[in-house]
């Protein structure tokens, strides 16, 4: 069957749009001269690249939501918890270029009279060091919670309590000035990545197209995980855990699996949309930008994947029109949004797409059989 | 610690001994006793809230008995939680047919099918041709060869039993817990369903929980009657349909 298989159309063509931008997006921008009209200006790739590291977050929530039934209110935790990482290593990076001019201690250590660099920040100056905390500090955190949460059983609606209060946990943590991490300013001021200017038009678009093959790498394996027998068991676990328990199956370990792959997967998002805005703060850890993110998922196709992707760029898409146009509007439009999209198209917009094609196949064969309808 | 006398005894696969469960003062079972031979079929009957589906939970580590010992061959079965019991080689099948509806009945045996059961070995996973083979067995014991790829969603409530049934064989347990397995079934499913269950038997150890009289005159086999989470009566369905004691406890006081 064609449906099948990693893949199949739909990811097919999910992937060659991504392709496409990550090729026509720098190109538009660098070489397009400015006064054509097809020029892509610089904002602009900043902010696509943004929406795509959206997008993996989106990818990372329809893993373990759309897949395994785990509704977490709190992967935002995780996508910043990777952004930290990559935002040390920027911050190590700034040498003594900073406001104090202090080689070794960034800014706000300075302005806090700390003495030397804390023990958490050594080794943040190498960038493939930071690049393992950009996988450790998130994968960490969702196999020590999992494990606890999935061992006890914790599931449901008290199991999206749990990931909401870890994200806001770590948001008070990361306010205070003590923690060591910029406290409610964050980490921002960035000059160099890889001893390259982080405010050059090129490694925008570098960054940009890097981004795009990420969300590409992570989708591949994200099918990978879904279409394998592993895959049958989370869905299983999704639509009848005591049944997966009684043919010896420990679903806890599976959720774990899955809650760490896809921690993984927002943990690399994080660290690909610093760069790109330039700062990273507790605010990133606040419930509702976790909650925004299972909306996307849930707006453009929960389980999909490809869906849950596109409903990231689609809504980020709009709120930055609506916030740039109609300021007042956004949280009502988002809200409308959700609400219409749960009563007139609960399979959200991948669902109504593959509807609009099946209607158009039922047509034209006379006599479909059920598995078609699949 | 387990007493040499059980242990001596090769013949019994399950047993139970004082067995007692309460929730919240309800005694659910009462100090139940059971013993299952290797290959032999046992009904158990009993009127509503008599610990017939608290005794399943018991057996396959669902509910943790206050006291009393549970015992699968020489294993101590309180020691095990779902998992490991259905490793251990016990499959249930649930009152409710319990099969995974957004996948396909050959998904749906796949997924049962006797394997190494963890994360990692799961995910790169392949059916061998011997794994294939199993399935197909299975699918044409159950008379569902026309639907491996149909969604198990679209089944009829019959052919969910059945694909149920088809389940637990994939995971060749040595003991089946087959709760209700006849519940909503046509009299030709019925007959079919004792059949396939009678062919079982002699293999592996059946323990059948059912309602249905007739059923159980089909399968022909030693019954367990529980009542209030003890054994009432225990013997041939003649037998304990003559027993006044049952008499008295089914058609009231």
């Amino acid at each position: 069957m064609a449906n099948t298989g990693i893949f199949n159309r739909s990811a097919l063509v999910f992937l060659f749009a991504l392709g496409l931008a990550a090729v026509a997006v720098p190109l538009l921008n660098l070489v397009v001269p400015s006064e054509n009209v097809l020029h892509l200006p610089d904002y602009l790739v900043t902010l696509l690249g943004k929406y795509l590291c959206f997008a993996l977050l989106a990818l990372s929530v329809d893993l373990v939501w759309g897949f395994c039934g785990i509704l977490s209110l709190g992967h935002g935790a995780f996508f910043a918890l990777g952004g930290y990482a990559m935002g040390m290593y920027l911050m190590r990076q700034i040498g003594a270029r900073g406001v104090y001019g202090n080689p070794n201690l960034p800014d706000f250590m300075v302005f806090l009279n700390w003495p030397s660099l804390p023990w958490y920040w050594q080794g943040f100056e190498f960038f493939p060091f930071a690049m393992v905390m950009v996988l450790l500090a998130p994968g960490l955190l969702a196999l020590v919670f999992g494990w606890f949460a999935f061992r006890s059983r914790v599931t449901g609606v008290y199991l999206s309590i749990i990931t909401q209060a870890m994200t806001y946990a770590l948001l008070l943590a990361f306010f205070r000035n003590d923690m060591g991490f910029g406290g409610n300013n964050g980490l921002t001021d960035f000059k160099d990545i890889l001893g390259f200017n982080i405010q050059a038009a090129g490694v925008r678009a570098v960054l940009f197209s890097l981004s795009a093959l990420a969300v590409g790498l992570c989708f591949i394996a994200a099918r990978g995980i879904v279409l394998s027998k592993l895959g049958l068991v989370i869905a299983g676990i999704r639509d009848a855990e005591p049944r997966v328990r009684f043919l010896g199956y420990r679903a806890e370990h599976y959720k774990l699996f899955v809650f760490v792959v896809s921690a993984l997967m927002a943990g690399i998002a994080g660290a690909l949309y610093v760069p790109q805005v330039g700062i990273i703060n507790p605010s990133e850890f606040a419930p509702a930008n976790s909650i925004e993110a299972v909306i996307w998922v849930a707006f453009g196709g929960r389980g999909t994947l490809w869906g849950a992707a596109l409903g990231a760029i689609v809504i980020n898409a709009a709120k930055s029109w609506f916030t740039g146009a109609l300021p007042e509007a956004w949280l009502y439009v988002l809200g409308f949004l959700f609400i219409a999209v749960t009563l007139f198209m609960p399979k959200g917009l991948a669902g109504s797409f593959a509807g609009w094609s099946n209607l158009k196949k039922t047509s034209a064969t006379p006599l479909p059989t059920p598995e078609m309808a699949e | 610690m387990i007493p040499p006398d059980v242990k001596q005894n090769g013949e019994t696969l399950l047993y139970l001994e004082d067995v007692s469960v309460s929730f919240d003062g309800f005694k659910a079972l009462n100090k139940l006793g059971l013993d299952v031979k290797r290959g032999e079929m046992r009904a158990i009957i009993g009127p509503n809230g008599a610990g017939k589906s608290t005794m399943m939970d018991v057996i396959t580590g669902k509910t943790r008995p206050d006291e009393g010992r549970v015992l699968f061959g020489n294993v101590d079965l309180t020691q095990h939680d779902e998992a490991a019991i259905a490793n251990l080689g016990i499959g249930r099948k649930f009152q409710k047919p319990t099969v995974f509806e957004n996948h396909s009945v050959w998904e749906n045996l796949e997924l049962a099918l006797r394997s190494n059961r963890s994360p990692l070995k799961a995910l790169f996973w392949k059916a061998s041709a011997k794994d294939n083979a199993k399935i197909n067995d299975t699918l044409e014991l159950t008379k569902l060869e026309d639907l491996r790829f149909s969604r198990a969603a679209n089944l009829s409530h019959g052919q969910k039993q059945w694909l149920e049934i088809g389940m637990l064989l994939m995971q060749e347990p040595e003991l089946l817990l087959v709760d209700e397995p006849v519940a909503g079934m046509t009299d030709s499913e019925t007959e079919k369903t004792a059949s396939l269950l009678k062919t079982i038997a002699g293999k592996k150890s059946v323990v059948v929980v059912e309602h249905d009289m007739d059923f159980i005159q089909a399968l022909g086999v030693r019954v367990t009657v529980l009542h209030e989470g003890s054994v009432l009566a225990e013997g041939s369905l003649d037998a304990v349909q003559k027993n006044p004691r049952v008499i008295e406890v089914y058609l009231g006081r």
